[in-house]
């Protein structure tokens, strides 16, 4: 026989895959958690704080009663 | 391939000898007629990568040469050439690993036929959208949408960031 062959892998190889699996599943799992955090739910927190911070209710109020969509406080004038 | 091709020629032999007069299935129980006729209920040849060892090997008909050859066979195998050592494993197996994990151009195939057939449902839905669809409500007109867009703005649809948010009510145009 010419050149043997290496002897195959014969043992280990669960350990072998679950420990790649396990470290890139759980990295994947919370980078994709943390990524969603600070780029979806941090910024949408932020524009709703902002947002009624300069929020004046009557005023939008008044502005919605003269543009006719309410039906008890119809637009004053004649 | 081969051994699809003779699955595929012994699925229509069964397809038709259900339609065909019982002459033809006495003719292939006959021995000696040359007709291959897939017996399921024996073991098969198969080449599969996850089936190293199939339950049959390839040929189990040997002629006179393949004879000789096995009878050498269960001498010592030192005396075999490297082409009798070939044959051997040939007679055991069609295709190699390598041969059965060889890529084809199927794929161009398949999805040029996919893509035809899309083509034909394209057709299908062009002649619905003549033929068959009473035309589109009167609510989606210019005019329409343009009143609809303005009533949502007065009741402030969605104002931190969504529809409302991008229309300015100071200047009273879209906010660029």
């Amino acid at each position: 026989m010419s050149g043997a062959l290496a002897k195959p892998v014969m043992r280990g190889m669960l350990a072998k895959r679950l420990r790649f699996h396990l470290i890139a599943a759980f990295s994947l799992a919370i980078g994709i958690a943390a990524t969603f955090k600070f780029a979806v739910a941090e910024p949408r927190k932020k524009a709703y704080a902002e947002f009624y911070k300069k929020y004046d209710v009557a005023k939008e109020f008044e502005a919605m009663r003269e543009a006719g969509v309410f039906v008890s406080a119809r637009p004053t004038g004649k | 391939m081969l051994s699809s091709r003779i699955a595929l020629r012994g699925f229509r032999l069964l397809a038709w000898r259900g339609l065909s007069s019982s002459a033809h299935t006495h003719a292939t129980q006959e021995k000696g007629v040359a007709t291959p006729v897939l017996d399921c209920s024996q073991p098969q040849y198969i080449d599969r990568p996850d089936i190293p060892l199939p339950d049959i090997t390839c040929i189990t008909k040997y002629n006179l040469e393949q004879l000789k050859l096995k009878e050498k066979e269960s001498g010592p195998w030192s005396q075999l050439t490297k082409d009798e050592k070939l044959a051997l494993y040939r007679l055991n197996f069609q295709k190699t690993y390598a041969e059965m994990r060889q890529r084809s151009n199927e794929w161009k195939t398949v999805l040029g036929v996919v893509l035809w057939f899309a083509g034909l449902t394209g057709l299908f839905y062009w002649w619905g959208l003549a033929y068959v669809y009473k035309p589109v409500p009167h609510t989606f007109s210019e005019d329409w949408v343009a009143m609809q867009t303005q009533r949502m703005l007065d009741l402030r649809i969605n104002p931190v960031s969504g529809f409302s948010s991008h229309w300015d009510y100071e200047k009273k145009q879209w906010k660029k």
